[in-house]
């Protein structure tokens, strides 16, 4: 399996994760050895299956359009202390 | 005691129930300091009052009135600290209860506290606790891992001289190899037949709550209490749950022998423990046949642990330190912001699950993996499907191993781990129920037994379970 580093930098970044070099380079290694041992579902015919996202059928089930209890937004904010005037408060983004 | 004398014995005023907590939280934090199982703690006294009072004013009910439940940590507990094992969710105390713990206070359960885990799940031995976590160790010997993920659950669940139960999770046999490395039973229900309300995830397709006990009688009593549809989980299935108080009469049921289970990697004593029980349960009059899964054998790991780190790494990228649990200055763009928490305070195993999963996802890679997949994981619910015409519970052992040292688990890579579940994940994979129970002992290690049943068929895998006498 060809896994390079530039390409574990990449996915990393997808993720929103910062790796440090030696971090990286492990990485590397491993995913190496562990892509290659997922590479042997290649052989399972699978022509005309269909995927199955859930073990059993999963239905869409639905409720009534209507207001139901939700959470406090006080209640919300008191898990952080990133929050300011009822919202929750980010990074400045200018 | 089991749990349903003593909870006859509670209703009745026999007990009292707040002498009996602070017994039971006293015995619980001596173990906990010596093995490491309880991360965090539920105010049982306030509880245990409260219990006290409806004895005293005549309105005590419930299934599991004055019964101390423990709760792995990836479960929310209203205003107890629910972390998933991972620092990135440390200080997070939820606003609500999980639906199953809801149903334990709807029985009159007392709950006792969080149990330690892998974080998010991540693990077979409960050593890749997250950062800041300490690793639960064997109640049989110190050096050597509970099992994961739920190894705290396992490894108080085996200690506990009190009447206890343990909610565990299971994704891809977190319940049923902790179970067996510590001796006690472990029930994984039919996915869907537990709301996973309140559940942190791991793979929403594969994560399934259940029960621990020192028996099977006492692990389906409290799974059929915590079962059943909900309205907050929609993939929860709407058939009706039956009684799981059934015997152990096994005559003329067919156990199908996994021949693909008993490989060379097994550990010799393993096989002799496993030949015996099922050689007992023959004896009882169950009926023995031989039968082959070649697809869930060869290819239910990659395909498992495919599309669990697929689903992991998805789940995951909710926790960036803004709303709950772990934060950080805001003295950062958005991204850099997101990067440092979770850079930070992801354990390693964390990393390497969300870059795997990121990685199966990708484009161009997609098709191959994670699509791929969910391809052979049709084929192996049909091969499934298509042995459980011909007998009505799979019988494996539930790991092919002993408890390991902590000291040999540091000399297998990552690959060699994920490869410890061969025997679990395929089960797992296809949501299918299975129970382990104790089958005994070698060099005083407990070597558990698996039994697998077709899907909503939990009632078989405990009639089994019960004719075994564990």
């Amino acid at each position: 399996m060809n896994i390079s580093l530039d390409l574990v930098k990449k996915v990393a970044a997808n993720a929103r994760l910062k790796l440090k070099e030696d971090e990286l380079k492990k990485f590397v290694e491993e995913m190496k050895d562990i892509l290659s041992n997922f590479s042997k579902l290649s052989k399972v015919d699978t022509a005309n299956t269909p995927p199955s996202f859930h073990p059993i059928p999963v239905v869409n089930k639905t409720r009534e359009d209507k207001t139901d209890e939700c959470l406090d937004r006080d209640d919300a904010l008191s898990l952080t202390p990133h929050s300011k005037d009822g919202y929750f408060r980010g990074p400045k983004v200018l | 005691m089991n749990i349903k004398k003593f909870v006859a014995e509670a209703l009745n005023g026999n007990v009292d129930i707040l002498d009996h907590a602070h017994k039971a939280v006293e015995e619980a934090e001596k173990i906990s300091k010596e093995y490491r199982y309880v991360t965090a703690w539920a105010d049982v006294i306030a509880r245990a009052e409260e219990l006290q009072r409806q004895v005293k004013e005549g309105t005590a009910h419930g299934k599991l009135f004055g019964v101390l439940v423990s709760v792995k940590d990836n479960l929310c507990v209203k205003g107890v600290e629910s972390t998933a094992g991972s620092a990135i969710l440390k200080g997070y105390k939820p606003l609500f209860n999980a639906t199953v713990v809801e149903r334990c206070m709807a029985e009159g359960a007392i709950i006792l506290g969080k149990t330690a885990q892998d974080e998010f799940g991540f693990g077979g031995f409960s050593v890749n606790t997250g950062n800041g976590f300490e690793k639960p160790l064997n109640p049989f010997d110190k050096k050597r891992t509970t099992g994961g993920s739920s190894g705290g659950a396992a490894g108080l669940t085996r200690k506990a001289t009190f009447p206890h139960i343990a909610l565990a999770e299971s994704t891809g046999g977190s319940i049923a190899n902790p179970a067996a490395f510590c001796g006690v039973a472990g029930l994984t229900p039919t996915y869907g037949r537990v709301s996973r309300y309140g559940l942190i995830d791991y793979a929403n397709s594969l994560d399934k709550i259940g029960t621990m006990a020192l028996t099977t009688e006492d692990a389906a009593l409290f799974l059929e209490i915590i079962s059943g549809e909900d309205a907050r989980d929609s993939t929860s299935s709407t058939i009706p749950v039956p009684s799981y108080e059934v015997p152990g009469a096994i005559q003329g049921l067919r156990i199908g022998i996994v021949k693909e289970a008993f490989n060379e990697g097994m550990d010799a004593s393993v096989r002799r423990l496993i030949m015996n029980a099922i050689y007992a349960l023959e004896q009882k009059g169950a009926r023995r046949l031989d039968v082959s899964l070649p697809l869930a054998s060869n290819y239910g790991l990659p395909a498992y642990y495919t599309i669990a780190l697929s689903e992991a790494s998805t789940n995951l990228a909710k926790y960036c330190g803004l709303r709950y649990g772990t934060s950080d200055q805001l003295n950062a763009s958005y991204n850099d912001y997101f990067a440092r928490v979770r850079s930070n305070n992801f354990g390693q195993e964390a990393k390497r699950r969300i870059l795997l999963g990121t990685f199966a996802r990708m484009a161009g890679h997609r098709d191959a993996f994670y699509a791929k997949a969910a391809q052979v994981r049709t084929k192996i619910l049909q091969e499934y499907a298509d042995v459980f015409k011909r007998v009505d519970v799979l019988i494996t052992p539930t790991m092919p191993i002993v408890a390991p040292t902590f000291d040999e688990l540091k000399t297998l890579t990552p690959m060699q781990h994920y490869a410890m579940d061969v025997l679990t994940v395929a089960p797992n994979l296809a949501g299918l129920p299975h129970l382990s129970i104790p089958c005994g002992t070698h060099n005083n290690l407990p070597v558990g037994l698996m039994i697998t049943g077709n899907h909503f068929a939990e009632q078989k895998i405990i009639q089994v379970g019960r004719a075994h006498g564990a």
